[in-house]
């Protein structure tokens, strides 16, 4: 009995196995499991005997043929009627819970999840499930401290991993190789508030912290805009009596102060309210020490105004106002300041910066100024959602087929050899120098593949254009003066472009359908957000290749983006991100699946030197053979 | 005409041909017309082997005048003229030394294709032979 908890064990341990199901069937067939424990498994022992009683509940799941479907799974465990104990035992080491990756997203809808936590490293989907997770994990903690357990961003679902769910990724043989230990737990969820998740996930939701600093440099710039006032009114305020009357030069230097208030006024709003596109990971330096200046500044000017205005209660109300006219004078000088260091200075271009997306190597140059690492990358991230083209992940790999063939011949190495470790590189390096000595065609495989791949896409493009240029010819514009022209036999009923895109949507949605699937960008492109484009282009009159130019290329990435949220960046540098560029630095641009690569190179300095040539002397000759007659 | 490696001296089998200038009016006439030289476009000249020489050629003669009686030809090149070199001259300079009004009587020395021809059959039968 002991040896079959063990067995359960270790099952709990590696749910994502192909041993998995070699301890099942040895389960079922009553084969004994011990043998099969040498084998292939890591049996350790427990120094909890509470998880044992825990485990024991899932040995009677574990009577499940384990062929998968989902469906077929939650029909069986409501005959066995499991219950699956969320707080049972902390199983396994950690407190959070994860579930187990759902299925690739068009299995049914129905599937539920329950926490399981493992930290097994010998099943390939899992080994990836738990990279994803820890990606997801250093980055919501900003750090690469590998916890054990997981917050997620996305408020209202504590205890579920949403990085998971990305069902792009999809590993065909999942389904094959794992068990799903499902059970009706409190913390389950369907497949859509996963993708829902996934997409909160993505974004990060506005949060105040972004406002903070512009609300402090308001805050500090209201002061500012105030203190001259104050320093006329208080006088005035306090003692009235004792002022000397000042008449026209205080006026002139009244009518200055306002005005000059005013500029400063508008050019604050024009410049400086602006909301904020970006949190940057360190302080913004130049700002810091523009508020800084203008703290210290207005400090200084209420110290000398406290120390030597109110406390003597000085009478020279001329000299006051001049001392507030001077204020307001720095105040605009330090906006001068404000407006060469934050907007000025780096419209100067110096250096080129190269960038590559890391999945699929799209690159482009582009000319900065001299900015900060993080301005820097914020100015990117700006242009990268305009100029590359949108990141499809399904795009990505050389088809299966073709890289399996290497390995197909030592796929027998992998099941046996889990147990000696020390062996496996040894050996790993045998496998990888045979393959590459022995001769594969799998270039040739490569080339016609893609010839047939592109023949399909350029076939289901051409149905595609047929279908949408029939299709227009459908409907047409209903002109006022042409209702007296259509004969009475079969009148026209007029739609408006929502139900005109409708009708003409159905001949060519199939055509629509197979040319999206063609070149994978199904996932970005719904039913709905056909008609609403259709309906778009329909009412601005546009032809069928104005229609089509949305599908045949693969737009910049803003087009695809949901704006109403911010979007998660990492920052990774060597050097700190307030630095400036300099030559030769390398920093790149996180995100959950691919990063940006940023390499600095100077622009080069150019000698430019110059040549007159005068207009007169551009002469030519005719080549010829002349003939003289001596 | 053979091919002619520059700086390498120019070999060729050549014929001396004497010309008496004849007097017509003002001027000292020798009945024939040149073509070529360093300042024009090799290319163009009909009579050359190699497109690249660029070589006084003769481009026409005069029937009857003092050219054809002494056995010019068209399509000579001219080799030398009164022992000044003609293989790298300009067109004007070939022409001022050919119309020297103190000279009474050029010189050539000419070469055509069909006097290496004539060597190399004389010379292969005597090779038979």
């Amino acid at each position: 009995m002991s040896t079959r908890k063990q067995l359960v064990y270790s099952l709990q341990l590696d749910s994502v196995s192909p041993v998995l199901e070699v301890c099942g069937a040895a389960q079922l067939s009553g084969d004994p499991p011990q043998s099969r424990c040498e084998a292939g498994m890591r049996c350790e022992s427990l120094p909890f005997a509470s998880k044992i009683d825990s485990l024991r509940s899932k040995v009677d799941l574990l009577r499940l043929p384990l062929a998968l479907s989902t469906k077929s799974i939650s029909s069986r465990k409501s005959q066995l009627g499991v219950v699956w104990e969320k707080g049972g035992g902390g199983s396994g080491a950690g407190g959070a819970r994860k579930p187990r990756p759902p299925p690739a997203s068009d299995m049914d809808n129905e599937s539920t999840y329950s926490g399981y936590s493992y930290k097994s490293s010998q099943s390939r989907s899992s080994r990836k499930h738990r990279d994803r997770r820890d990606r997801h994990r250093s980055k919501s903690r900003d750090s690469s401290i590998r916890d054990k357990s997981v917050t997620i961003q996305a408020p209202g679902e504590p205890l579920l991993d949403a990085e998971s769910t990305r069902g792009d990724d999809r590993d065909d043989n999942w389904g094959e190789t794992t068990t799903v230990v499902t059970g009706t737990s409190v913390d389950s969820v369907s497949n859509e508030d996963l993708t829902r998740l996934k997409d909160l996930e993505d974004s990060s939701p506005l949060q105040c912290r972004r406002f903070l600093g512009p609300a402090l440099g308001g805050v500090l710039g209201l002061f500012a805009v105030v203190t001259p006032l104050a320093f006329l009114a208080l006088p005035q305020l306090l003692w009235r009596d004792t002022l000397e009357p000042c008449g026209t030069p205080c006026e002139g230097l009244y009518i200055s102060l306002a005005f000059k208030l005013l500029i400063l006024l508008i050019s604050t709003w024009a410049l400086f309210l602006r909301p904020p596109r970006a949190t940057l990971p360190r302080f913004f330096i130049f700002r810091c020490l523009l508020l800084a200046l203008v703290f210290l500044f207005v400090a200084s000017y209420w110290l000398f105004y406290g120390v030597r205005v109110l406390e003597p209660r000085e009478t020279d109300y001329r000299g006051i106002v001049g001392y507030a006219a001077s204020l307001v004078d720095a105040l605009l000088f330090i906006q001068y300041l404000a407006l060469v260091l934050l907007e000025v200075r780096h419209l100067q271009p110096a250096f080129c910066l190269k960038v590559v997306r890391t999945t699929d190597g799209a690159s482009r140059f582009y000319n900065v100024g001299h900015l900060s690492i993080q301005r820097a990358a914020v100015w990117l991230l700006d242009q990268y959602y305009n100029d590359f083209p949108v990141y499809n992940p399904a795009l990505l790999n050389l088809p299966k087929s073709i890289l399996s063939k290497k390995m197909s011949a030592f796929k027998v190495y992998n099941l046996g050899e889990e147990n000696s470790t020390n062996n496996s590189t040894g050996q790993s390096r045998t496998m990888i120098a045979a393959a590459s000595r022995k001769r594969d065609n799998s270039h040739t495989e490569y080339y016609y593949e893609e010839a047939e791949v592109e023949r399909r896409v350029r076939k289901r493009k051409a149905r595609l254009v047929v279908a949408v240029e029939e299709a227009f010819t459908h409907i047409k514009r209903h002109q006022d003066d042409e209702g007296s022209v259509s004969s009475p036999k079969h009148p026209r009923e007029v739609m408006d472009p929502r139900e005109a895109a409708q009708a003409i949507f159905a001949p060519m949605a199939r055509a629509m359908q197979k040319y999206l699937r063609a070149t994978r960008q199904q996932s970005y492109h719904s039913m709905e957000s056909i008609i609403n484009h259709l309906q778009f282009c329909i009412t601005h009159s546009m032809t069928p290749k104005a229609f089509l130019e949305l599908y045949l290329s693969p737009g910049p990435t803003l087009q695809y983006l949901d704006t109403s949220r911010g979007r998660q960046w990492t920052l990774v540098s060597e050097e700190p991100v307030t630095s400036a560029l300099r030559q030769g630095q390398v920093f790149s641009l996180r995100r959950l699946d691919f990063s940006l690569v940023v390499t600095v190179t100077p622009l080069p300095f150019l000698n430019l030197g110059e040549e007159f040539i005068d207009p007169k002397r551009h002469k030519f000759v005719m080549k010829m053979q002349s003939e003289t007659s001596v | 005409m053979s091919n002619f490696i520059p700086g390498q001296p120019l070999v060729a089998v050549v014929q001396r041909i004497e010309i008496k200038k004849l007097r017509q009016g003002d001027n000292l006439i020798l009945g024939f017309s040149i073509g070529g030289g360093i300042d024009q476009d090799p290319g163009q000249n009909p009579f050359s082997d190699d497109k690249a020489d660029k070589g006084i050629y003769v481009t026409r003669i005069t029937p009857g005048g003092p050219a054809e009686t002494a056995d010019l030809r068209m399509g000579d090149k001219i080799m030398q003229v009164n022992g000044y070199d003609m293989t790298m001259m300009t067109h004007d300079q070939a022409r001022k030394r050919l119309t020297k009004k103190n000279e009474d009587i050029v010189r050539l020395l000419v070469t055509r294709k069909s006097l290496e021809e004539a060597v190399k059959n004389s010379m292969g039968g005597y090779q038979r032979q």
